[in-house]
C-alpha cells in the first residue's frame, strides 16, 4: 500500500508552491506533481536558443506579495528582484512620452507635453496610492460570501463595512468609479494629453478582453498600481534570472520545508470516494493517496477536467462553463545581435533598462481592441517591451541582448483559429510595429519566439491562454471568483481545494491565491 | 538630469565643496563655502545674494485676474493696490492650507504669484468661467534675493535708482545692466532685503552687475543652510517641513488651517467668497485647536542634560528639520518641526506646533533632546514670532 | 415678498415636484424658460402640418404611484402600453415582434429557435424580478454609503431585505448581472442573433457605450423597472402625445395650488453667505424664495446658474466630469402614405418601436463609429408611427415617423453638426428603413432632423442628454449626480436638484421629481 500524503498539490505554478510551502512549513507532508518537466508554470525562464534565457510567459513582477517572500524567506532561495524603473512610450511625431523614477525628472518630462497634467500626475499618484492600500486589506482577505448567512460570512461582512467606513466617503466613492469605469473615462478626468492617458490605460488592459473604453479597465488599472516593491507602490520589478528564477526560489523554500516535487507527473483526474476527494489518477495510471487534494490549475481544469461535471451540482457546473477566460494576449521573446536603436531616443540609455510602451494613443489601443473584437489579431498591437539582459547580463551572453515582448491583442477565439501560418504572421506584424520605432530591430534579431494564447494553453495549460486563469472582470472577482458560494478556496466536493490565481484576488505573480487558500486549509484543520 | 538655474555659471565657479542641493527639480547651493557661518553672518551684518530662481511663478492676466486670485488666496486682492506685494496662504474647500507665497499686483489687471509647489492645475481648476490667462513664467522668470542691511546700498547702485521709497512689501520696476526687472521688498530673512525678478536671458548680467557693486558692501553670495538659519530667526514657514499642502497630504491629521499656522492675521473672512471661507468662518468662531510658535530651549537646563552625562552643550551647526515632540507636565501637547542655534542672538530655538492653549508666550514647555543617545527633555519656554526683527526690515 | 419654494423648470420632473409640495401645502412657484411648461415632453408641430414630440421620446416610464398619488387619470391622462413592444425587421426578410405577452413572444422566437423560445419566459421572469428590485432602490432617496446615519439604515436595511428575498442564488445573479454586459448576459441565454440584437439594444439605450461594455446589463434592467412582469422593453405612450402629460401635471399642479409662470427664463440662482435667497430672472428681475429647486440639469444648474464662486473647486470638478454624452439624434419623416415592410407584420405590430438592430454585432458596430466620434454608418434606429394611435397629429390618410438614431454623438470628432450633416444623417436612415420597407424612399414627403447640438440649445440640455447625463453604474444611485450629493440637496443651502440628472435618473417619468419632494418635505417636517 503505497503512502497516504497530508496534502497533494495538483501543478507547480508559483501559486501551487505557494501552497505547498505554506502546508509543509505547518508540518503536513505535502506532495507537488507538475506536468511538465519543470516548475513554474507560466513563470519559467527557459534557454530557448543557446545562451539566451527568455522569462518565456510572464515577464515582470510587482504583485508577489512581500509577506510570502518573508514568511518563504525567498532571497535565501535566490529570489532578488532588480527595478524596472521607467517606461517610454515613443509618439508617432518622432517624440515620445516617458515616466522616470526619479520625480522630478517625470514632472519636467510630462510638464514638457501639459503643466497641468505633471500636476495631475502627482495627485493622481496620491489617489491611486490611496486605493491600493484600500485595496490591500481585501486582498488578503478570504471574500466573504454576502449571500450567506453564517457567523463567519457576517462577521466577515461585517468587518469589511468597518472597513469602508473607515476609508471614509471620499475613497469610497473613488473606488466605486475605479470599480465601474472605463480607464479611458477614468484617465479624462485627470489629465489631458492623449500619449499619458494612453500609457497609463495600457496598464487597464493588459490580460483583459477589453479596450481602454470599455467600463471595468479602470480597476485593472487599479490591479497593477497594486504592487509593491520596498513599499512603494506601482514600481515593476524583474526577477533576476527571469520570471523562473521566483517558481525556482519557492520550489526551493517548498522542498526545505519538506515538499517533495514531482515533475513530468501530468495528473488526468481526482480520485473520488463518496464526494470526497482521496487522491489524484496520474496519466500512468498510478493512484497516489492523499487526505487533501489542491489544484493550482483554473476552474475549468480543475472542475470539468480533473472532477467531472457528474459529481458537482448542476448549478456549479454552469457557474463554471460561463466563467470567461478569453485570452487575448501573445508574447514574442527575441535574441537579438545588438541593442535596438529607438529613433525617439537613438543610442544606448537608461530608457533600455525599463519598458518600452507602444500605446501612442488611446485610439490605438482602442482600435487594436475593435480587431480582436471581431476575432483577428490586433494589426496594431499594444505592446510592453523589455530588454532583460540589460538589467540581468546573465541573460543573454556578453553583448547579445534579450527581447521579451507582450502583445496584445491576440485572441484565442480567432477566426479559422490558430495556424503556424496565423502565428508567423503574427509574429511579423509584432516585430514590424516595434520596427517602426527602431529600425534596426529587424537586422538585429538572431531568433524569434512567438508565443499566441493557443501557445499558452497547450505548453502551461492555462484554459483559452488567459495569463489570469479567467479575466478579471467585475463580475468575476472577489466573492464571484471563480464561482459563487465557491470563491473560499473550498469546492463542492470534500477533501478538494483550489488555490490558483482563478480564485480571489487572482492574477499577476502574486502567490495571493496560494498563500490564503493555504490558510484556509490549515484553518479547516486539515 | 536636474536643471541649472540661469545662474549657474556664476554659481558653480563659487562652489567649493561640491555641497549641492535638490530644490524643486534644480540644483541650488547649500553652502559656496565649505562652512555656511560667513554666508549666514551676511545676512545680518552686510548683504547676502541668494538664487532663488526655483521658486515656481505664475502670471495671471485679464479682466478677471483679481477675482480669480480673490477667490482663491485667503487675504483680500481686489483691496491691493498695485505694486503692492501680498504674502498668503491659500487653501482648499476644508480651509487646509495647499500652499503659501506672494501675490504681486503689477498693474490692475495683471499679477505675479509665487508658491513654493506647483499650482497651475489649481489656478486652472478655479478659472472656470472667468477671463483670465494663466501662464508659467517659472523658467522664464530669474530670480535674486539680495538680503541684509546693505541690500538697499548695493542695489541702488546696480540699478541707478533711490530705493528709498519703496516700502516693505512693495514693488518697483527699474533696470539693472539695461534689462528691465523688477524690485519687491520682500525675503525669506526676515531682514532689511529685496527681490530682483529678470528676464533669465539677462540673468548673468544682472548677477555680475550685483557683485561688482556690492563687493565695497560686503556682499556675499550665500546658500540654503544660511537661509534656513535666517529664515527659523524670522520664524517663517517652510511647506513639507513646517506643515503638509492638504494637496500632498496622505490624512487629515496632517493638514493645517492657517489659523493653526498662526496666519490667522492673513484671512480676510469679511471679503468676498474665497476656497475654505465657510470653514475658516466656522473655526474661527470657535478657536483653533493648534498654533504655530516659537520655542527657545532654557540654556541652564540644556548645560545641566549635557553635564549629567560629563559633556558639554553639544549645538545644532545647521538648522534641523524633524519631528521633535514638546510636553507640558509629561504628555505631549506638540512638537517641533524646525530648529536651529541662532548664531546672532544665541539661543537655541525652534518652530513648533502646540495645543492652543499651551501656545501664550511665556508658557513653560518641556523639549525633547537626545543627550548621548539618550532622549531628554529640557525646559523651553514659548516665544512670540518672530524671534528676530528688526527695525530696518520695514524701514 | 419672500416665496417658499422656486422650482425652476417646467419639464415633468419639475412639474411633479411641485405637485408634490403644492400637495402638501407648501406654496411653490414653477419658473419655465419657454412659453409652455412640459420641457423635452412638449407636442410641436415639427414640420408643416405634422405634430410629434419633438425630441421623440417616451419620456419614460410613468410610476403607477405617481400617477395615482396625483391623480394624473382624473385630469385626463391616458396611458397606452401597445401589445406590440418591438418589431424588428431582418435582413433575411423575417422580423422579430417582441410581444408584451410572453406566451406570445415565445411563440414569435420559436420561428427562429426553439430553445431561445423556451427559455424565453425564464429570462423574462428574472428580468421582472431584478427590475423590482432596483425598484426598491428607485423609491427611495440614496443612503448615505459608507458613512451611512440616521435613516439611511432603515433604507439599506430594507433593500437587503429586498435582494435576500430573491434567494441566495438569485441574489447572486443579480449582483453578477448588474456588472455585466448586456451582451454577455444574453449570450448566456440565448442563441439567436435577431433576438439578442432587439433585446441588447435596451442596454445601449442612451448611452456611448456598446452591448459589449460591462454595465448595460445594469442599463437593461433599469429601463424596466415598473414595467410590466413579461414585458421586454414595452412602451408606455401617452395618449395625445407627450405634451398631454405635460397639460395633466399642469393642472394638477395648479390645483394643488402652485403657481407656473412661463417665459420666465432664469439667469442666475442668487446665493448669499452659502445659502440661496431666490433667482435673478434674464429680465433682470429678481425673485426672493426660502428654498429653489431646480430640474435642470446638475452642471447647467451649478456651473450655469449658480456663481463659481460659492462652490468648492472640487464639487466642481465633479460636476464637470459626469458624462453626459448625447448620442441620440431624431428623425422626423412626413409620410404620404404607411411604410410597407416586406416581412409582413402582424396586426397591430408597426405600434411597436420598430428597431433596426438585427444583432449584437451590429449594435457593437454601431457603437464602434461612435467611439471615434462618428456617427454610426450602420446606426441603431428605432422608430414609432405615433399617428397610428392619434391620426390627428397628421393631415389625414399622412403619416408621422419619428425615429431615434443612435449613435449621433454630441461631440462629433472633425466636424459640426451643419445643415450637410443632419441631411447625411436623414439620408441614412432612410436607407436603413428602406431595406426593409422599400416604399419609404417615395412616401417621404419631408424631414425634421434633431441633433443632441439642437437639443442642448433649444431645451438647455448639457450635451443634449434627455437624460441629464449617462446612466451608466458609475453615474447612478448613491453616486448620481456627483457622490456625496445624491440626496438632492447641492452644497448651497436651500439649492435643491430634482431633475433626471439625480436619482433613479431618467427614463423614468417624475420618479427624481417626486424623491426630491419627499426629501424636501422631510426636511420642512411635513412628512
Amino acid at each position: 500500500m503505497a503512502q497516504t500524503w497530508d496534502a497533494i498539490i495538483i501543478g507547480g505554478g508559483h501559486n501551487g508552491l505557494v501552497t505547498a510551502a505554506y502546508l509543509a512549513r505547518a508540518g503536513r507532508r505535502v506532495l507537488v506533481l507538475e506536468r511538465r518537466y519543470r516548475v513554474g508554470g507560466a513563470a519559467v525562464s527557459e534557454e530557448i536558443y543557446p545562451g539566451f534565457k527568455f522569462s518565456v510567459f510572464s515577464y515582470v513582477v510587482s504583485l508577489l506579495r512581500p509577506e510570502i517572500i518573508r514568511d518563504l524567506d525567498l532571497p535565501r532561495h535566490g529570489l532578488e528582484i532588480l527595478p524596472l524603473e521607467s517606461t517610454v512610450t515613443p509618439m508617432d511625431n518622432g517624440d515620445y512620452l516617458a515616466v522616470w523614477g526619479d520625480p522630478d525628472k517625470t514632472r519636467r518630462e510630462i510638464y514638457r507635453h501639459s503643466p497641468r497634467d505633471a500636476e495631475a500626475m502627482v495627485e493622481f499618484g496620491r489617489l491611486m496610492h490611496h486605493m491600493a492600500q484600500a485595496v490591500k486589506p481585501i486582498l488578503g482577505m478570504i471574500p466573504p460570501d454576502p449571500t450567506s448567512l453564517s457567523p463567519r460570512d457576517l462577521l466577515g461582512l461585517l468587518k469589511l463595512g468597518r472597513h469602508f467606513r473607515s476609508l471614509g466617503p471620499e475613497h469610497v466613492h473613488a473606488l466605486y468609479k475605479l470599480m465601474t469605469m472605463s480607464s479611458a473615462d477614468y484617465l479624462d478626468e485627470w489629465y489631458e494629453t492623449d500619449v499619458l492617458k494612453a500609457t497609463k490605460s495600457a496598464s487597464g488592459i493588459i490580460g483583459t478582453f477589453l479596450g481602454p473604453r470599455s467600463p471595468g479597465t479602470a480597476y485593472v488599472l487599479l490591479h497593477h498600481y497594486m504592487g509593491e516593491i520596498d513599499g512603494s507602490f506601482r514600481a515593476w520589478g524583474f526577477a533576476k534570472g527571469g520570471t523562473g528564477a521566483i517558481s525556482e526560489s519557492i520550489a526551493g523554500a517548498a522542498r526545505r520545508f519538506g515538499v517533495e516535487i514531482r515533475t513530468d507527473a501530468p495528473v488526468t483526474r481526482v480520485l473520488l470516494k463518496r464526494g470526497r476527494a482521496m487522491g489524484v489518477v496520474l496519466e500512468n495510471g498510478e493512484e497516489l493517496r492523499a487526505r487533501t487534494v489542491v489544484s493550482s490549475l483554473d476552474p475549468h481544469r480543475t472542475f470539468l477536467e480533473l472532477v467531472g461535471e457528474p459529481e458537482l451540482p448542476e448549478d456549479f457546473v454552469s457557474d463554471i462553463r460561463r466563467y470567461k477566460f478569453r485570452g487575448s494576449s501573445g508574447k514574442v521573446n527575441l535574441a537579438l545581435d545588438e541593442l535596438p536603436n529607438f529613433t525617439c531616443m537613438p543610442g544606448v540609455g537608461p530608457h533600455l533598462r525599463g519598458a518600452i510602451s507602444v500605446s501612442p494613443s488611446v485610439d490605438y489601443l482602442e482600435r487594436a481592441y475593435d480587431d480582436a473584437k471581431y476575432g483577428e489579431f490586433s494589426r496594431h498591437p499594444y505592446m510592453d517591451v523589455i530588454i532583460p539582459s540589460m538589467i540581468d547580463p546573465h541573460m543573454a551572453p556578453p553583448g547579445k541582448h534579450v527581447m521579451s515582448i507582450f502583445v496584445q491583442y491576440a485572441p484565442y477565439n480567432i477566426t479559422g483559429g490558430w495556424t503556424d501560418a496565423k502565428r508567423e504572421a503574427f509574429g511579423d506584424t509584432v516585430v514590424d510595429t516595434l520596427a517602426r520605432y527602431a529600425p534596426n530591430l529587424k537586422q538585429a534579431i538572431l531568433h524569434r519566439q512567438v508565443i499566441t494564447p493557443a501557445d499558452i494553453e497547450r505548453i502551461t495549460g492555462l484554459t483559452e491562454g488567459n495569463i489570469f486563469q479567467g479575466e478579471l472582470a467585475l463580475h468575476q472577482l472577489f466573492f464571484l471568483r471563480p464561482a459563487p458560494r465557491w470563491a473560499k478556496y473550498r469546492t463542492p466536493i470534500r477533501r478538494l481545494y483550489q488555490c490558483g490565481s482563478g480564485t480571489h484576488p487572482g492574477g499577476g505573480i502574486m502567490g495571493a491565491s496560494g498563500r490564503l487558500a493555504a490558510l484556509r486549509i490549515l484553518g479547516d484543520g486539515r | 538630469m536636474l536643471r541649472e538655474t540661469p545662474f549657474h555659471p556664476r554659481t558653480a565657479a563659487l562652489m567649493e565643496g561640491q555641497a549641492w542641493r535638490r530644490w524643486a527639480g534644480y540644483v541650488v547651493a547649500s553652502a559656496y563655502e565649505l562652512s555656511h557661518e560667513r554666508e549666514y553672518h551676511a545676512i545680518r551684518s552686510s548683504a547676502a545674494l541668494f538664487d532663488v530662481s526655483p521658486l515656481y511663478k505664475y502670471l495671471v492676466r485679464g479682466r478677471d485676474a483679481a477675482r480669480l486670485l480673490d477667490r482663491i488666496v485667503t487675504r483680500d486682492v481686489l483691496a491691493s493696490k498695485v505694486s503692492q506685494v501680498l504674502y498668503t496662504p491659500w487653501c482648499d474647500a476644508r480651509g487646509k492650507v495647499i500652499d503659501d507665497g506672494t501675490v504681486s499686483r503689477l498693474d490692475e489687471t495683471t499679477f505675479r504669484m509665487t508658491a513654493a509647489d506647483p499650482n497651475i492645475r489649481w489656478l486652472h481648476l478655479n478659472a472656470t468661467g472667468l477671463d483670465v490667462t494663466i501662464e508659467d513664467v517659472s523658467e522664464r522668470t530669474a530670480a535674486l534675493s539680495l538680503q541684509g542691511p546693505n541690500a538697499r546700498a548695493i542695489l541702488e547702485l546696480a540699478c541707478g535708482q533711490p530705493l528709498t521709497e519703496l516700502k516693505y512689501f512693495r514693488l518697483t520696476t527699474g533696470k539693472i545692466r539695461g534689462a528691465p526687472v523688477t524690485i519687491s521688498r520682500t525675503g525669506y530673512t526676515g531682514d532689511l532685503g529685496y527681490e530682483v525678478w529678470i528676464d533669465a536671458a539677462h540673468a548673468l548680467a544682472a548677477w555680475d552687475a550685483l557683485v561688482e557693486v556690492g563687493t565695497g558692501y560686503g556682499i556675499t553670495p550665500a546658500g540654503m543652510l544660511a537661509l534656513d538659519l535666517a529664515r527659523n530667526e524670522a520664524g517663517l514657514l517652510l511647506i513639507e517641513v513646517d506643515y503638509i499642502s492638504a494637496h500632498h497630504a496622505q490624512i487629515d491629521a496632517q493638514t493645517s488651517t492657517p489659523f493653526e499656522l498662526s496666519l490667522g492675521w492673513t484671512v480676510a473672512l469679511d471679503k468676498e467668497r474665497f476656497i475654505g471661507q465657510d470653514a475658516l468662518e466656522r473655526e474661527h468662531a470657535r478657536g483653533p485647536v493648534w498654533r504655530f510658535v516659537g520655542i527657545e530651549v532654557d540654556w541652564d537646563s540644556l548645560e545641566r542634560l549635557y553635564a549629567d552625562v560629563g559633556l558639554p552643550p553639544k549645538l545644532p551647526t545647521t538648522a534641523w528639520r524633524a519631528s521633535v515632540p514638546l510636553y507640558v507636565g509629561g504628555l505631549q501637547v506638540g512638537y517641533a518641526t524646525s530648529g536651529c542655534w541662532s548664531p546672532l542672538l544665541k539661543r537655541y530655538i525652534a518652530l513648533a506646533h502646540l495645543e492652543a492653549r499651551y501656545g501664550e508666550p511665556g508658557t513653560a514647555v518641556e523639549m525633547e533632546v537626545t543627550v548621548e543617545h539618550r532622549r531628554r527633555r529640557a525646559a523651553a519656554t514659548v516665544r512670540p514670532l518672530p524671534f528676530f526683527n528688526p527695525e530696518r526690515k520695514r524701514a | 415678498m419672500t416665496r417658499e419654494v422656486i422650482v425652476i423648470g417646467g419639464g415633468v420632473n419639475g412639474l411633479v415636484t411641485a405637485a408634490y409640495l403644492a400637495k402638501a401645502g407648501i406654496p411653490v412657484q414653477v419658473l419655465e424658460a419657454r412659453g409652455t411648461p412640459g420641457g423635452l415632453a412638449g407636442t410641436e408641430e415639427v414640420m408643416p402640418g405634422f405634430r410629434s414630440d419633438v425630441a421623440g421620446l417616451d419620456a419614460g416610464w410613468l410610476l403607477p404611484d405617481i400617477a395615482d398619488h396625483l391623480k394624473l387619470g382624473a385630469a385626463g391622462l391616458e396611458l397606452v402600453v401597445p401589445e406590440a413592444s418591438v418589431f424588428s425587421p431582418q435582413p433575411d426578410g423575417r422580423a422579430l415582434t417582441l410581444w408584451t405577452d410572453p406566451t406570445r413572444t415565445a411563440e414569435e422566437i420559436a420561428r427562429f429557435s426553439a430553445e431561445d423560445a423556451r427559455r424565453w419566459p425564464a429570462f423574462t421572469a428574472q428580468l421582472a424580478r431584478f427590475a423590482r428590485v432596483l425598484e426598491a432602490v428607485y423609491a427611495v432617496t440614496p443612503p448615505r454609503i459608507p458613512d451611512a446615519r440616521g435613516r439611511d439604515f432603515a433604507t439599506l436595511l430594507g433593500l437587503g431585505r429586498r435582494l435576500r428575498g430573491l434567494g441566495r442564488r438569485e441574489m447572486v445573479e443579480f449582483l453578477r448581472v448588474a456588472a455585466m454586459s448586456v451582451a454577455e448576459w444574453l449570450d448566456d441565454w440565448f442563441a439567436t442573433d435577431a433576438l439578442k440584437g432587439a433585446v441588447g439594444a435596451g442596454g445601449v439605450t442612451r448611452i456611448l457605450q456598446g452591448p459589449r461594455s460591462a454595465g448595460t446589463a445594469f442599463v437593461l434592467l433599469h429601463h424596466h423597472v415598473g414595467r410590466p412582469a413579461g414585458a421586454v422593453r414595452s412602451a408606455q405612450l401617452v395618449k395625445g402625445g407627450l405634451g398631454a402629460l405635460a397639460r395633466a401635471l399642469t393642472d394638477v399642479a395648479k390645483g394643488f395650488g402652485a403657481e407656473i409662470r412661463t417665459s420666465a427664463p432664469v439667469r442666475e440662482i442668487v446665493v448669499r453667505d452659502g445659502r440661496t435667497i431666490g433667482v435673478a430672472l434674464e429680465t433682470g428681475e429678481h425673485i426672493a424664495a426660502r428654498r429653489v429647486v431646480s430640474s435642470a440639469d446638475p452642471r447647467r444648474t451649478m456651473c450655469g446658474l449658480v456663481p463659481a464662486a460659492h462652490l468648492d473647486p472640487e464639487f466642481v470638478r465633479a460636476i464637470n466630469n459626469i458624462r453626459y454624452r448625447g448620442a441620440v439624434a431624431t428623425v422626423h419623416l412626413a409620410l404620404g402614405e404607411l411604410p410597407h415592410f416586406t416581412s409582413r407584420p402582424a396586426d397591430g405590430a408597426l405600434r411597436a418601436a420598430i428597431t433596426v438592430a438585427p444583432s449584437l454585432d451590429y449594435l457593437e458596430r454601431a457603437y464602434d463609429d461612435a467611439k471615434y466620434g462618428g456617427v454610426s454608418r450602420q446606426p441603431f434606429l428605432e422608430a414609432r408611427i405615433p399617428t397610428l394611435l392619434d391620426p390627428s397629429l397628421a393631415p389625414p390618410r399622412q403619416h408621422l415617423m419619428t425615429v431615434q438614431v443612435q449613435y449621433a454623438p454630441y461631440h462629433l470628432r472633425g466636424g459640426v453638426w451643419d445643415a450637410a450633416a443632419r441631411e447625411r444623417l436623414a439620408d441614412s436612415v432612410v436607407a436603413s428603413l428602406g431595406n426593409y420597407a422599400p416604399n419609404l424612399h417615395t412616401s417621404v414627403l419631408a424631414r425634421h432632423v434633431v441633433t443632441p447640438k439642437d437639443l442642448e440649445e433649444r431645451f438647455g440640455l448639457t450635451e443634449g442628454h434627455p437624460y441629464h447625463g449617462e446612466m451608466t453604474l458609475d453615474q447612478i444611485v448613491f453616486m448620481r449626480p456627483v457622490a456625496g450629493w445624491a440626496r438632492y440637496r447641492t452644497p448651497i443651502k436651500g439649492l435643491f436638484l430634482c431633475g433626471a440628472g439625480t436619482h433613479p435618473g431618467g427614463g423614468l417619468a417624475g420618479a427624481p421629481g417626486r424623491n426630491a419632494a419627499h426629501e424636501l418635505l422631510l426636511k420642512e417636517g411635513r412628512r
